[in-house]
């Protein structure tokens, strides 16, 4: 096990950690939860051979959210150090906390099985258009779960991000393909370790997407467009597909898009996965720039410094990821903005639940998806 | 005289479905009553296995969804009747868990028909009974899940 472990320290370049502690000094989690410390985990790693990190219940906080690897000097690529040792220590039949009792893991798991035939294009109304085979795919991931496990809970509906998804394709004359039996893209599963799973999900994905004959997917979630672009060529070798997510594809059609003027002050939040792990940062600013009436302004933790949502994986969320939460929507508060933007529906859930929740304080700031603005700006 | 021939097991390869089902039934009434038809020696059929929870509000999504990822073939889950909660209302928890773990079913492709909410007092043996038949044939009508060729829960 000590060799496995040190294997993996190797991978992520963690040798050469100079123990500045600069990842502890700006890590969302570190910030309210003194008794995590990425330094103190990469030093046991190190020097101890990570037998006390693995039955460590904080191995399962990490956000993967990659703003300590921003600030590393030598580079160390965290996430992934975590990714492999969260691995070794499923192994051994480690596991954390999976919030909701873990419903999503089990969906996750359940998708995995080949013999599965869901039912969840139910939300294709008849004003949107879709084919079954075409050149533009759309992905939608896991919209229709939350939309059966959250709508009922928050003033929200998960599943009109996919709608608007769609709303916004149509009007820009592509009509995306829609897939029956899309599985979930295994993200989460991936960051925690679970790879074996991840990789089965993965080839029933990739064998769908291949007999519609997509050439682009289009997806709202930064979390599957980060699977769809990096981790599958990663794990499967090449994809002969492009991926974008929703936001890019606005930014590139700008000119073909009509919009009404709504008067509103926006602020945004970078979704980890579409900021720092795909660095996309520019694209959601211009589209939302270009609709008349909107007045934007940024918070002081912007793009590369961006502080996460709190939870990711549905994994350990406590009263730190609340914490981070409340501190974040005070700050989007702050900047005087009304509404506060993301482009990620995990990270719209999670703040949702933080306003509900009875651990902090009610900010009161307005909560919309990315999708949802656009398309509630477009001319008829 | 004739040789006899020895006689060989057939193996006979279209076996009968036997339905795996499993029972949430909260302890204060539902439990007692699978204890009630016991007691009274009720005949009901045995293909499934009991889990006693403190009440049935604490059977979440989560809970139902991992028995179906076991390979349960159906999951039931019983409580209280409305207004006898030992907790006064986790039995109107249980009803808001219960919708949304149909409506993910249903999302998942599986027959809502798979599981099943339903009251039992702790004096009501006979209907244990009945409910279990009932569901042990509605299961067995529907055959086996898609999801039980993977028998191993690993983790």
């Amino acid at each position: 096990m000590m060799e496995n472990v040190a294997e993996k320290i190797k991978k992520s370049s963690a040798f050469y950690c100079l123990e500045c502690g600069k990842c502890t000094s700006v890590c969302p989690i570190s910030r309210f939860n003194n008794s995590y410390s990425p330094r103190r985990m990469v030093a046991e790693g190190l020097f101890y051979g990570g037998n006390e990190l693995i039955s460590d219940n904080l191995l399962w906080s990490c956000l993967t959210c990659q703003l300590c690897s921003q600030r590393c000097p030598v580079d160390v690529r965290y996430s992934e150090y975590m990714r492999d040792i969260r691995a070794e220590a499923y192994s051994q039949g480690k596991w954390g906390n999976p919030s909701h009792g873990g419903t999503f893991h089990y969906i996750m798991d359940m998708l995995s099985s080949p013999n599965l035939k869901q039912s969840r294009t139910g939300w294709i109304n008849d004003n949107l258009k879709v084919k079954t085979k075409g050149e533009v795919l759309y992905f939608v991931g896991c919209l229709p779960y939350y939309e059966n496990y959250f709508a009922k809970d928050f003033d929200f509906s998960p599943i009109s991000i996919a709608q608007d998804t769609v709303k916004i394709l149509n009007y820009l004359g592509i009509e995306p393909v829609v897939m029956d039996n899309e599985r979930c893209c295994g993200h989460d599963l991936y960051w925690l370790g679970q790879l074996r799973q991840f990789d089965e999900l993965g080839q029933i994905n990739l064998k769908e997407i291949e007999q519609t004959g997509a050439k682009t997917v289009v997806t709202a979630c930064p979390e599957c467009a980060l699977v769809l672009k990096k981790l599958y060529p990663e794990r499967f070798g090449s994809v002969n597909f492009k991926v974008k997510h929703i936001a890019e594809v606005v930014a590139e059609n700008i000119g073909k898009l009509k919009f009404n003027t709504i008067d509103m002050e926006v602020t945004f939040q970078d979704p980890c996965r579409l900021g720092r792990h795909m660095g996309i940062y520019q694209q959601p600013r211009e589209a939302m720039l270009s609709i008349p009436g909107i007045k934007f302004l940024e918070m002081p933790h912007n793009k590369q410094g961006a502080i996460c949502c709190g939870t990711t994986n549905w994994m350990n969320c406590d009263t730190t990821s609340k914490q981070i939460q409340n501190s974040r929507l005070i700050e989007a508060k702050d900047t005087g903005a009304n509404t506060l933007v993301t482009a990620c529906p995990k990270c719209q859930i999670h703040f949702r639940c933080a306003e509900c929740g009875e651990e902090t304080e009610k900010v009161g700031i307005k909560l919309t998806d990315f999708v949802n603005l656009v398309a509630s700006a477009l001319t008829g | 005289m004739p040789v006899k021939k020895p006689k060989t097991k057939k193996k006979s390869t279209n076996k009968k479905f036997v339905p795996n089902i499993v029972a949430f039934a909260c302890n204060w009434c539902s439990y007692a009553g699978a204890d009630t038809a016991g007691v009274n020696r009720i005949q009901h059929s045995p293909n499934f296995r009991i889990i006693r929870t403190m009440c049935s509000g604490r059977v979440t999504p989560a809970f139902i969804l991992k028995a179906l990822k076991l390979g349960a073939d159906g999951v039931l889950v019983s409580g209280c009747h409305f207004g006898d909660c030992h907790y006064i209302f986790g039995n109107y928890k249980a009803v808001d868990q219960f919708e949304k773990t149909k409506e993910l079913v249903k999302t998942l492709g599986l027959d809502e028909k798979r599981i099943r909410l339903e009251w039992i007092s702790a004096a009501e043996g006979p209907r244990w009974a009945q409910v279990i038949n009932e569901f042990t044939e509605q299961i067995t009508a529907l055959g086996p899940s898609p999801l039980n060729h993977k028998p191993k829960f690993n983790k």
